[in-house]
């Protein structure tokens, strides 16, 4: 089966700080991306597999990340470290100022 | 995309070519394959055997008995995994996971595996475990011979999942099978939330295990949990076309349902062995060296029949493990598997079941003793035959099974008065006394641990229950034994255990008790969780778990000078208010003592119409909450609100409750509504372990709660409060310890900020007052408080006034400027918004 892939233009590089999530949309998907203290960009989907939170609100470190409604959390492979469902995970990069998310 | 359990971290190592050690195959990845591998490295077999595990599933090895913690969400996947990808990679030992083996050419020794590949052996093992039954129902089955969506057995990884998966998005499930799994299952369905029936053909519960009367009890015990129970009940149809919509009963009843659990027992895998021409009847005949009737082909676990016995537990499939290492290795060439006496110890539907041997007399002369007490959940039996026990069952209380189940192995000999052996007739309710254990009986029932060799393993300097569980086994198969292992334990270390290291850390990424932690924070400076984490962290690593608790310490320690991360901040601190369950937010403005005024009531009415908020409720604090606010509104409505926030979100001091006091009521003996709005200004937002409820009430009448609450204070009239500490009600309901009686109402706001410093300095992160005043001690707590026992007030007065003298609206600070980049941004998914409903 082949998937395709889309890389979308889903705002500016700036809008994402240090540490921090902040949500998009890239296509028709919800995509939330965050910005590890190391600088480096993570993408993931916007709502929680488990029940629907705002993963975006959610804390992280450079292994996981944590939804802020019942504190489940997965690598940043997608792979569950609290038994919930996978998250989804995407490719997401920075150019010319903007961020750019594959979906 | 689906997870692999233990899956690896590395790329295959590249095995080598030339090598003269003889190959051994295991086909079967399971408790019992898994664990034959374990016990060849461990006689050093990995020196003379190069060792291929075929593995249906394409995880590592996991812990299948911990299956249902699992599904009912008490235990996370990785808790379960016994040995992942890594841990065979790292011992040389090859495993193919999610290849499934096709057939042995046992002529030629060579096995032909589904990728099309051929592994020759020089010596095979068979550990292929069992598989769910699936009772013949019409419609059980779509057309291409697949089980039916919303069908699953329950053995796997991947079908727990499953059914992990349907418990979020379906209601209402039926679980086929009254056995130990069936139980199981429905029990954490029902705790996931679902509504589940269970439905077993037989005429009671647990039917193998229990006698009809035993049953009963369990099903009582069930049937409190809310799950309804039909036995005597045969599926014969399922409904559904692409879903499964519900079952029909041979009576004609149907269930409706939208995920069905077949639980209905397992049978052993033996389709390879018979391709191969291997002797099968229930399943492969071995002899007592482990043997098939084919040269240098073994079978062990529950796809062995031995003696004519096919067993479905643990313990005997790892006894075969054992047996047959010592063999093939040459570790004992005289070791022999000569059958087990299976003695079962479980948990039921959070009733707590051991059952051995028969549970009922079969002759004449066999004796027979039961003590049944259906509404204390309490059903207790032995049969005994020529003194010696020959069964037990235990349904209930199962304090006398480390005796019993010695009796039952060694067939030791029996109290003379019987009744003695189900209860003790000294003291009821004393537990099974460790120290007159004897040494040799048997502890884990699953991993065959004694008395013995726990007190061993304590003697060579395993000094906590982790490190002995881990040296010996005990308590790492199915668990209930942990409790039995736990006291031997400390009775073997007689008071020279440490816990666990980490049990004691403040936070789980920072390994430091917390007077440790906050000791090396002043001493480092740091005034910043990433500071902290840099610091004192193992390699430096930041951990997003535990940055709440240390964000929240940070203040604690430095006031108005600690440094503040957006990132080192949960979303409630970030936003000041309270994420609700569809992402948006709840809004309380601070309401001191509960009093208010028709100027705040009316700015509250504008903007719960301006913002449409969809409910404005009367909180349990007084005050009142305005719920469903859009996190990208927050700011406005504060600014039209104009009021404080009332921190309803935090881990900090909330709310003060107070009664009318003197001013209105005929009872009140003192101005508590003043006392209460006092006590709020002082403490507000000030910021500790947990969450911190107070009361004022003026009178002994109570009519504000205050017997309740983290702080309560009680006027007893001329002048005089009772401050009261460590109550609750909530989750734990507990009355507060009196502190003390004051005369003044500076000695209330004095006596309150030391103890709340106290709390802040000492409390775990997370740990209410209703545990830390009784871990402290309240003797301890009066003497530190009330005589400056270790001199300690002044510094308590003083961490709590520079708390004090930091609070700042969060409100007014950040509704003018967000404290970082899109701060309030909405994080809801921007497609589909939630519904929330409108009453």
């Amino acid at each position: 089966m082949t998937t395709t892939v889309t890389a979308h233009v889903v705002g500016r590089a700036d809008e994402v700080p240090v540490g921090e999530g902040r949500a998009f949309t890239a296509g028709d998907t919800s995509v939330a991306v965050f910005r590890l203290r190391d600088g480096s960009l993570r993408a993931v989907a916007a709502v929680c597999p488990h029940a629907g939170g705002p993963i975006a609100d959610g804390q992280s470190d450079a292994r996981v990340v944590v939804c802020p409604l019942h504190l489940n959390a997965w690598r940043w492979d997608g792979t569950p470290t609290t038994g919930a469902g996978p998250l989804p995970v995407y490719a997401v990069r920075e150019a010319d100022g903007h961020l750019v998310v594959e979906v | 995309m689906t997870a692999i359990l233990g899956g690896s971290t590395r790329e295959f190592a590249v095995l080598q070519a030339a090598d003269s050690r003889a190959q051994i195959v295991v086909v079967g990845n399971g408790m019992a394959g898994a664990r034959f591998v374990e016990e060849v490295l461990e006689r050093d077999g990995g020196e003379h055997f190069r060792i291929t595990v075929f593995g249906d599933e394409p995880h590592g090895n996991y812990n299948r008995i911990m299956l249902s913690p699992v599904l009912a969400g008490e235990a996370d996947e990785a808790d379960i995994v016994l040995n992942s990808h890594d841990w065979y990679a790292e011992r040389d030992v090859e495993l193919r996971a999610g290849v499934r083996v096709e057939r042995i050419d046992t002529a030629a020794k060579v096995v032909h595996a589904a990728d099309g590949t051929a592994t020759a052996y020089d010596h095979l093992v068979l550990a292929t475990g069992s598989h769910s039954f699936i009772p013949p129902m019409t419609g059980v089955r779509t057309a291409d011979g697949a089980l039916l969506d919303g069908v699953v057995g329950f053995r796997t990884i991947d079908e727990t999942r499953q059914m992990l998966a349907a418990s979020r998005t379906h209601r209402k499930a039926v679980v086929m099978g009254g056995g130990l799994l069936g139980l199981e299952a429905a029990r954490a369905l029902q705790a996931q939330g679902m509504e589940v029936e269970l439905v077993h053909a037989m005429g009671w519960l647990m039917n193998a295990q229990l006698d009809v009367e035993a049953g009963g009890v369990v099903r009582r015990s069930v049937e409190e949990l809310g799950i309804a129970v039909h036995t005597d009940a045969m599926a014969t149809e399922v409904l559904g076309t692409d879903r499964v919509t519900g079952v029909v009963l041979k009576d004609g009843r149907t269930l409706d349902c939208d995920l069905l659990v077949v639980a209905a027992g397992v049978r052993p895998h033996t389709d390879v062995a018979v391709r191969s021409g291997v002797e099968v009847e229930r399943a492969i005949l071995v002899d007592d060296r482990l043997a098939t009737d084919v040269p240098d082909v073994y079978a062990i676990g529950e796809c062995a029949q031995h003696r004519g016995t096919v067993y479905g537990l643990v313990a005997p499939a790892w006894e075969h493990a054992t047996v047959l290492a010592d063999l093939l290795t040459g570790a004992d060439p005289e070791a022999a598997y000569t059958g087990s006496r299976t003695a079962t110890k479980l948990k039921v539907a959070g009733v707590d079941v051991a059952v051995m041997g028969v549970s009922t007399p079969e002759r004449d002369s066999d004796e027979f003793l039961v003590i049944s007490e259906p509404k204390r959940g309490v059903y207790l039996s032995v049969v005994v035959r020529d003194d010696q026990l020959i069964g037990a069952t235990l349904v209930g209380d199962t304090r006398k099974v480390a005796f019993l189940t010695q009796a039952f192995d060694r067939r030791t000999p029996l109290p003379a008065e019987r009744i003695k052996l189900l209860v003790d007739l000294s003291d009821g309710d004393a537990e099974v006394g460790v120290a007159e254990l004897p040494g040799d009986s048997q502890v884990c029932n699953c991993n065959g641990v004694t008395k013995d060799r726990i007190c061993g393993a304590v003697a060579d300097g395993c000094t906590s229950l982790p490190k002995v569980m881990d040296a010996t086994r005990a308590g790492k198969g199915c668990g209930s034994c942990k409790g039995l292992v736990q006291r031997i334990v400390e009775w073997a270390a007689d008071g020279a255990l440490t816990e666990e290291e980490s049990a004691s850390w403040y936070v789980p990424g920072v390994p430091m008790p917390k007077p440790e932690l906050i000791a090396a924070i002043k001493r480092h400076d740091l005034r910043s969780v990433s500071a902290v984490f840099a610091t004192l962290a193992r390699g430096g690593e930041e951990d997003a778990k535990s940055k709440m608790g240390l964000a929240s310490l940070l203040k604690m320690i430095w006031g108005s000078d600690y440094v503040t991360e957006p990132d080192a901040t949960f979303v409630n601190d970030r936003v000041h208010a309270n994420i609700q369950r569809d992402g948006t937010f709840s809004v309380v403005p601070q309401m001191k003592g509960g009093v208010t005024t028709p100027d705040q009531l009316r700015k509250i009415a504008d903007v719960a119409e301006k913002y449409d908020v969809p409910m404005v409720k009367i909180t349990g604090g007084q005050r009142i909450d305005l719920l469903g606010i859009r996190k990208e509104d927050l700011p406005k409505v504060w600014a039209d609100l104009d009021m404080p926030s009332g921190y309803a979100y935090g881990k900090s001091m909330r709310t003060v409750k107070t009664c009318v006091g003197s001013d209105f009521c005929r009872f009140g003996l003192d101005d508590s509504t003043q006392l209460g709005i006092d006590l709020e200004t002082r403490f507000q937002g000030v910021e500790s372990p947990a969450k911190i409820k107070m009361a004022v009430v003026g009178c002994p009448r109570n009519c504000a709660e205050a017997y309740v609450k983290d702080v309560g204070v009680v006027a007893t009239g001329k002048g005089r409060w009772e401050v009261y500490v460590g109550g609750a009600a909530g989750a734990s309901v507990r009355k507060g310890d009196l502190l003390a009686t004051v005369s003044t109402t500076a000695e209330v706001l004095e006596l309150t900020g030391r103890f709340l410093q106290l709390y802040r300095e000492n409390g775990n992160w997370l740990e209410r007052t209703y545990d830390f005043v009784p871990r402290f001690g309240l003797d301890r707590l009066k003497a530190v408080l009330l005589e400056d026992s270790e001199g300690l007030c002044a510094a308590l007065d003083e961490g709590i006034q520079r708390s004090v003298d930091a609070y700042t609206d969060p409100w007014a600070r950040d509704r003018a400027e967000p404290a970082s980049p899109g701060q309030f941004r909405t994080s809801l998914p921007l497609t589909v918004l939630p519904q929330v409903p409108v009453r």
